[in-house]
């Protein structure tokens, strides 16, 4: 573990950003939507990543998920600088390690809530029975048993949100990263949904991080951190109302 | 993983039905029409071979004048043999199953009020040996009335069915020409040969009754020669060329004012042609199938463009390139075989119709189904590939945001 001893020698970090950078295009052209991020994350925390439309917050998010790599800085994952991966490594990672909730959902057209669930075990060549069941314990856990023969289409958006909450936590990832989890639902069922994350965060030590608009939903994190223009601006610790 | 990747694969085509049935359209075609052209090229092959063999198997033909040199040459003539020649060829080669000299006229036979023109073939029992013809009913000559030229015949299944209708003929009287003779034989019947002649239209007498009663001079028109099994015709064919220039005093450097025709080696040219042919059909036939391998990469193409977000949501968890690559590859496969297997009950349908049609044997080639449905698989595989490669490459977050 590549631990700095002078922070947190207690717990070693589990994700880290050493001033990371991230450019789009090159030349007149360049966008520059990070431009250096230093972050650490230990073990269990739950950070909300705030900030306007165009900070860098889901660019962030893209490199935390390993779905993207910095231009310039490390990202280290457990001490392993992720951004120095191949493309096949970083899908083991994910694989592995990550989950993800996106706005849109991003499930599985005309496909059954079950099967979207089994879809990251099918990947982790789990066998059917233990996929089966694996499955079924986690749309249990988001509350939707009796729902799992139904595709995306007959489910609200809600429910759907609670689908691939369940598709992302039936790995027992150790990071959960949500980007805007509840951008498309409406208060009541927001809340519903962070109350679901905060309880996987709680009872099961899941690392979140979470991007937000809503200052509502990053009152459920332990920690919100603000994103300006490519740089974090503040950073703040909350007791967590959730 | 991949017993998942073969499911997803029909579940994938089993929801664009229509879609699907289009684009395995033409390896279906292309399946069928080259499993149909090769199987009915292989049975008319075999129908040509058979129609040869039927003239008597390891068979040379010994004739006067020369042999004809391409459509509309002229052929020298030679003197006619005799009767000694084939004693000699008989006596003095050795190898040999049996030699039949034989001559032939046009004659008319009648029956009553029956009247056939049909032709006398004079020669001895090898006739029958050597054209590998048996008996249907009756007796073969015997040697007495082989060498006495006994006024007795033996008739081919036409004359017999035209002279005799349901009748049986044997010991009946027969005018043949001015020859009246007893029937005391009916060939078994060889049917049409495949240049259109019918073979059953003759009557078979002894060939010194044939040159003393209807021909009225010795000549022997053609000497049949049978090589023993295992024998080479070859070996034979030069053996006979070499005792008749001596017998006809042909001077070194002179050509043969004879020929020996091998039918084995018609045999081979024959088949020969239709293979070609067979083979010509059979390639036009694959070229639709490289067409149909087209139409799966171009549905594959649009199929990846359409499912860009599912492929962001596989890599999203943990999909390797390779496993949406796989997935891809797969459905492409799966597509081309099953348009392979549609192709070859079609094909082998069409084709045991057309045999039917055609009048040739239906000969079920399993190589050339396994062929064809190898090739429609690997079709799937290859045109599959730049599809499913494009898939597999996606980059996660692009794929994510495509709507």
């Amino acid at each position: 573990m590549n631990t700095t001893p002078s922070e947190q020698t207690s717990k070693s970090p589990l994700i880290e950003l050493k001033g990371v950078a991230k450019v789009y295009g090159t030349g007149l052209a360049a966008m520059h939507a990070l431009r250096g991020i230093d972050l650490r994350i230990d073990q269990g925390e739950f950070v909300a990543v705030m900030g306007p439309s165009g900070s860098g917050k889901s660019t962030c998010m893209n490199i935390l998920g390993c779905l993207d790599t910095p231009s310039a800085g490390a990202y280290l994952f457990e001490g392993v600088d992720a951004g120095k991966l191949s493309r096949d490594q970083r899908a083991l990672l994910r694989r592995n390690y990550l989950g993800f909730v996106f706005q849109g959902f991003n499930l599985l057209n005309r496909t059954s809530a079950l099967e979207n669930v089994e879809l990251p075990l099918i990947y982790r060549g789990t066998p059917t029975g233990e996929r089966r069941a694996c499955a079924l314990r986690a749309l249990e856990a988001v509350g939707l048993i009796g729902w799992e023969t139904h595709t995306p289409s007959e489910l609200s958006g809600g429910q759907q949100q609670r689908v691939a909450i369940a598709r992302a936590i039936v790995t027992n990832p150790k990071v959960l990263l949500a980007d805007e989890p509840t951008g498309n639902l409406d208060s009541a069922r927001s809340r519903e949904i962070m109350e679901v994350l905060a309880a996987f965060n709680s009872e099961r030590g899941i690392t979140i991080a979470l991007v937000t608009h809503d200052a509502d939903m990053a009152a459920y994190a332990k920690r919100i951190i603000r994103f300006l223009d490519g740089i974090i601006d503040s950073e703040e610790q909350n007791g967590g109302t959730a | 993983m991949l017993r998942e990747t073969v499911l997803l694969a029909f579940r994938e085509i089993r929801r664009n039905v229509l879609r699907s049935s289009l684009t395995i359209l033409g390896i279906v075609i292309g399946v069928a029409a080259v499993i149909t052209m090769v199987t009915l090229g292989g049975g008319a092959t075999a129908q040509v071979a058979s129609d040869i063999a039927k003239l008597g198997t390891n068979l040379l033909q010994v004739r006067p004048g020369q042999a004809r040199r391409g459509p509309g040459g002229t052929r020298s003539t030679g003197d006619m043999f005799k009767e000694d020649d084939a004693e000699a060829i008989a006596r003095e080669i050795s190898g040999l199953a049996a030699v039949a000299p034989t001559a032939s006229q046009t004659a008319q036979g009648i029956f009553g009020n029956k009247n056939w023109s049909t032709a006398a073939t004079g020669s001895t029992n090898s006739y029958l040996q050597v054209r590998d013809w048996p008996l249907e009913n009756g007796r073969p000559f015997t040697s007495g009335e082989l060498r006495a030229g006994k006024a007795v015949c033996i008739l081919g299944a036409t004359v017999r069915k035209e002279l005799f209708g349901g009748q049986n003929p044997i010991g009946a009287t027969i005018r043949l020409g001015n020859l009246s003779c007893q029937v005391i034989g009916v060939l078994e019947s060889k049917g049409q040969s495949s240049f259109g002649t019918d073979r059953d239209d003759f009557v078979l007498i002894p060939l010194r009754t044939l040159q003393r009663r209807i021909a009225g001079n010795t000549d022997v028109s053609t000497i049949y020669v049978s090589a023993r099994d295992g024998v080479s015709t070859k070996k034979i064919e030069q053996d006979v060329e070499r005792l008749m220039r001596e017998r006809r005093h042909i001077a070194s450097g002179k050509e043969d004012d004879f020929h020996v025709r091998d039918m084995q080696e018609l045999v081979s040219t024959m088949t020969g042609t239709t293979r070609v042919l067979t083979g010509l059909l059979g390639a036009v036939a694959a070229v639709s199938l490289l067409v149909g391998g087209i139409g799966i990469m171009n549905i594959m193409l649009v199929s990846v463009t359409e499912r860009t977000r599912e492929i962001g949501i596989r890599l999203a968890v943990g999909a390797l390139e390779r496993d949406v690559l796989m997935q891809f590859l797969v459905e492409a496969v799966v597509l081309s075989s099953f348009g392979g297997l549609i192709g070859i009950v079609l094909g082998v349908a069409a084709a045991a119709a057309g045999a039917r049609l055609l009048a040739v044997p239906f000969i079920f080639d399993p190589g050339i189904v396994a062929i064809s449905f190898a090739f429609s698989a690997a079709v799937g595989i290859i045109f599959g590939y730049f599809p499913a490669r494009q898939a597999g490459q996606m980059d996660p977050i692009e794929a994510l945001r495509h709507e």
